[in-house]
């Protein structure tokens, strides 16, 4: 059991030192979300990351915080982060103005099957704020359309007012090889678009469930009930991916918050499929 | 290596750590302080806890003395070899504010050369555990790290096993089998007192040739192996392994989680004083001007409620859910994580609960409760990309 | 244009019935569409018919006692529209409002549910389809309550 040898090989020499990033631009998405648009500072160029990955971005003298990378993985050169106000950070972190700087730290972590999903009907299901992380999924497949059947995108959220990437979402819908549906759980009668829960979408969605990698992202609740939605359709837990989100304070595997079952969520997630996270989304407080 | 041991007599033991001293190590190892055997610098064998022991059950540690003059008459101490490799306080980073915005400053690794005295098996393998943590992966702790490469480590074969001790049912000691420069079998009898050597590696080899030795005789070594076998059948505790994890795997739901609950005070104490438990938390800090800002990690605890908040609320709110998180993490899932158990039988958790919760009694009613047939049951996470 | 007679066989509702109860059923049902912004029926009324979408987009509507309306749901393309004329006192519990220009089969409850009093088979067998959609309708706003996404 005791290991004589060890190796040494560090990937990252200070794993734990943020490199700074200046804010280029704030996008305000909703009444409680934000988008952040950072360029590097330090004479870096582009910051290069996989769709599904995430970053600790620090706010100075508040604190440090895990967001998925929500850009466009072919244009690395800009780092973009969409995130909800909901935490002391958060909030701090949308107070920020252009020229601000912030503490960046990453990208960790797993990412979406862009290559296992070609040839495949790719179906896209975010809820609410779950739409930011699939987004650089979703800029990949749309890049390489050709090497893949049909794309679908399932989008959940509360109301019209919380809607996120308006204008990319109508741009999508217009597409004739992209098949968007965009529901709410509540609308009064300006909204002409669906109203119910993301899970009712499924049943219906063109796509062919033999032959389909789905890629879902929300919360756990929700996620657990699109899952079911899939599997009745007849999709392998194996081609369904989940990702996950618990407290993380290092994001390296070595603070040990955000353990799940076996796993570390930031090294070995957050992208897992359902197989792997089927059991332990139906246990309580694990 | 060849089974070749030496003899070194109780009267030239303070020449050991002259010697590691001499090396430019700083020398820790045992001494009194705040009534229990605890790790601290040593320059003089004086300070160690020479003919004293400790009473150790579950809730409940004593210093007594012995009967004669052992200088490692006790078993494990309150304090693991943890703290000194992964220090319970570590600044990580400053920064300051500039025109431009913030400025972060590397903060340099506080690594001393130091040399361990009396490390025992289990400990030694809770080091190999720790190893896996911050070195295995592909990241790395610098901190960790830079600390745990300069240790020399002398380790003590236990002469006598505690009342919460099960590292017999770990197979994690009571002899140390590796990972040690030199390793010492205290021998007292009534008339001698001599330590059987054992050399684990080069540099053990050098400290070992700048001290009064001699080769050991057959008797002695026998008189130190009789002595280990006693010990192994002393052990305090007994922790049945078998498909410990496949059972813990198939009982998250079990009412003994509830039952364990109601005594368990979510003091953190366990984990504080395991010698593998290596949770960490961050601490922001400001100065009140907001000029400077610093990083500083700490040793943290699963059985905070804090520890698993994400927005909305904790993870674990109950205190089951918590006794159940460390305890499954400790016996099920840390073999998915790092390949072993994590828990190396010390029996640490045991002595220092303040309400003598025992994890070897938790697990034994576990197992229990799912009487003679094992029930087919969920595997979670188990099967790892 | 299809028969009513092949569109309803092909409804999963209808999936699976006995050949005398499609014949049945085909004979209570008729053509309807509805104008974009109409109301296919209105909470209180009378439930004597029940819809299968055929194009449009329906949605469900309550009256929201702090005023103005919430819509709880849409109902699309091969959704079933109505179960409230299968169980006494055969009311409409909210209002059904056509979003978009709606076509639909109407099919006449007061008709089915008399010819179910008395075929108790065909009875159990629309009984056990309507319940399965209640439930699915009853899921999904239990998800709701739960506020999914925040």
């Amino acid at each position: 059991m005791l290991e004589q040898e060890l190796v040494f090989e560090p990937t990252v020499a200070e794993p734990m030192l943020p490199e700074v990033f200046r804010i280029q631009r704030v996008k305000h998405e909703s009444y409680d979300t934000f988008t952040l648009i950072l360029e590097p500072s330090n004479g870096r160029e582009s910051f290069p990351f996989k769709a599904g990955q995430f970053n600790m971005l620090y706010v100075y003298g508040v604190g440090e915080v895990p967001i998925s990378i929500s850009g466009d993985p072919n244009q690395p050169e800009m780092l973009v982060h969409t995130t909800r106000a909901v935490g002391t950070v958060t909030k701090a972190m949308s107070e920020l103005k252009r020229g601000d700087v912030i503490g960046i730290r990453g990208p960790f972590g797993s990412s979406w099957p862009i290559q296992e999903a070609e040839h495949h009907d790719v179906v896209f299901v975010a809820g609410g704020i779950g739409l930011a992380p699939l987004r650089p999924a979703l800029y990949e497949i749309i890049a390489r359309r050709e090497k893949y059947g049909r794309i679908v995108l399932l989008y959940g959220t509360r109301s019209p007012d919380d809607i996120l990437y308006h204008d990319e979402l109508e741009q999508w819908r217009a597409r004739f090889d992209l098949e968007v549906y965009v529901t709410v759980d509540y609308a009064d009668k300006s909204w002409r678009g669906n109203v119910g829960v993301v899970t009712n979408l499924i049943p219906k969605a063109p796509f062919d469930p033999q032959h389909t990698v789905a890629l879902v992202c929300g919360p756990e609740v929700m996620m657990r009930f699109t899952a079911i939605e899939f599997l009745k359709r007849g999709v392998s837990p194996t081609s369904l991916y989940l990702t996950m989100e618990r407290n993380m304070k290092c994001a390296i595997g070595f603070c040990g918050h955000c353990q799940l079952g076996g796993y570390f969520i930031c090294k070995d997630g957050p992208v897992f499929t359902y197989e792997q996270m089927q059991t332990l989304l139906s246990l309580w407080e694990v | 290596m060849t089974q070749q041991f030496s003899i070194l007599e109780r009267e030239d033991f303070q020449k050991l750590i002259d010697v590691l001293s001499a090396d430019g190590y700083q020398v820790i190892g045992p001494t009194l302080g705040e009534g229990a055997v605890i790790y601290d610098e040593l320059t003089s064998i004086e300070q160690m806890p020479i003919g004293w022991t400790d009473i150790q059950e579950g809730g409940k540690y004593r210093l007594e003395r012995r009967d004669d003059d052992a200088l490692f008459g006790f078993n494990t101490s309150p304090q693991s070899w943890k703290r000194f490799l992964h220090p319970p306080s570590v600044r990580l980073w400053q920064a300051h504010r500039t025109d431009e915005g913030f400025e972060l400053q590397h903060e340099p690794i506080e690594a001393p050369r130091m040399a361990f005295l009396g490390v025992r098996s289990c400990d030694l393998h809770a080091i190999a555990i720790q190893d896996k943590v911050f070195m295995n992966g592909d990241y790395l702790d610098p901190t960790y790290k830079s600390r745990r490469e300069k240790i020399f480590v002398v380790a003590v074969n236990c002469g006598q096993a505690g009342g919460t001790c099960f590292c017999s049912s770990m197979n994690t000691g009571p002899k140390a089998e590796g990972g040690f420069d030199l390793a010492l079998t205290e021998i007292v009898e009534s008339r001698q007192h001599y330590f059987v050597v054992e050399v684990g590696s080069e540099k053990g080899q050098e400290v070992l040739h700048q001290l009064p030795h001699r080769p050991a005789k057959d008797s002695e070594v026998k008189a130190a192996d009789n002595l280990l076998k006693k010990v192994s059948k002393q052990m305090g505790r007994i922790l049945d392994t078998e498909q410990m994890q496949d059972i813990l795997y198939r009982n998250y739901e079990n009412a003994r989680w509830d039952s364990v609950a109601q005594r368990c005070l979510s003091c953190a104490n366990c984990t504080m004083v395991c010698p593998t438990c290596f949770c960490t938390t961050i601490q922001d800090v400001t100065d009140l001007s907001g000029s400077h800002a610093e990083r500083v990690r700490r040793w943290d605890s699963c059985f905070t409620m804090d520890f698993s908040y994400i927005h909305g609320g904790s993870i674990r709110y109950s205190q089951k859910s918590r006794y159940r998180q460390w305890m499954t993490h400790k016996l099920a899932t840390w073999f998915d994580q790092f390949g072993t158990a994590g828990c190396v039988g010390c029996g640490r958790c045991i002595t220092w609960c303040p309400v003598g919760i025992d994890l070897t009694e938790e697990m034994a009613a576990i197992r229990e409760s799912e009487g003679a047939a094992p029930k087919p049951g969920r595997k979670p996470a188990s099967a790892k990309p | 244009m299809q028969s009513l007679d092949v569109i309803l066989r092909e409804q999963k509702i209808f999936e699976g019935l006995r050949e005398e109860d499609h014949k049945l059923i085909a004979g209570c049902a008729f053509n309807t569409h509805f104008e974009a912004n109409q109301y296919i029926f209105r909470e209180g009324e009378n439930a004597d018919t029940f819809y299968i979408i055929r194009y449009g987009t329906v949605g469900l509507e309550l009256r929201n006692p702090k005023g103005g309306i919430i819509t709880v749901q849409t109902l699309r393309e091969g959704d079933v529209l109505g179960w409230s004329w299968l169980f006494e006192p055969y009311r409409w519990t909210y209002d059904a409002h056509a979003i978009s220009m709606v076509r639909a089969v109407a099919l006449d409850g007061r008709c089915l549910r008399t010819k179910c009093d008395h075929d108790h088979t065909l009875g159990y067998e629309l009984m056990r389809r309507f319940a399965h959609i209640m439930v699915e309708r009853l899921q999904a706003t239990r998800m709701q309550v739960l506020d999914l996404y925040a």
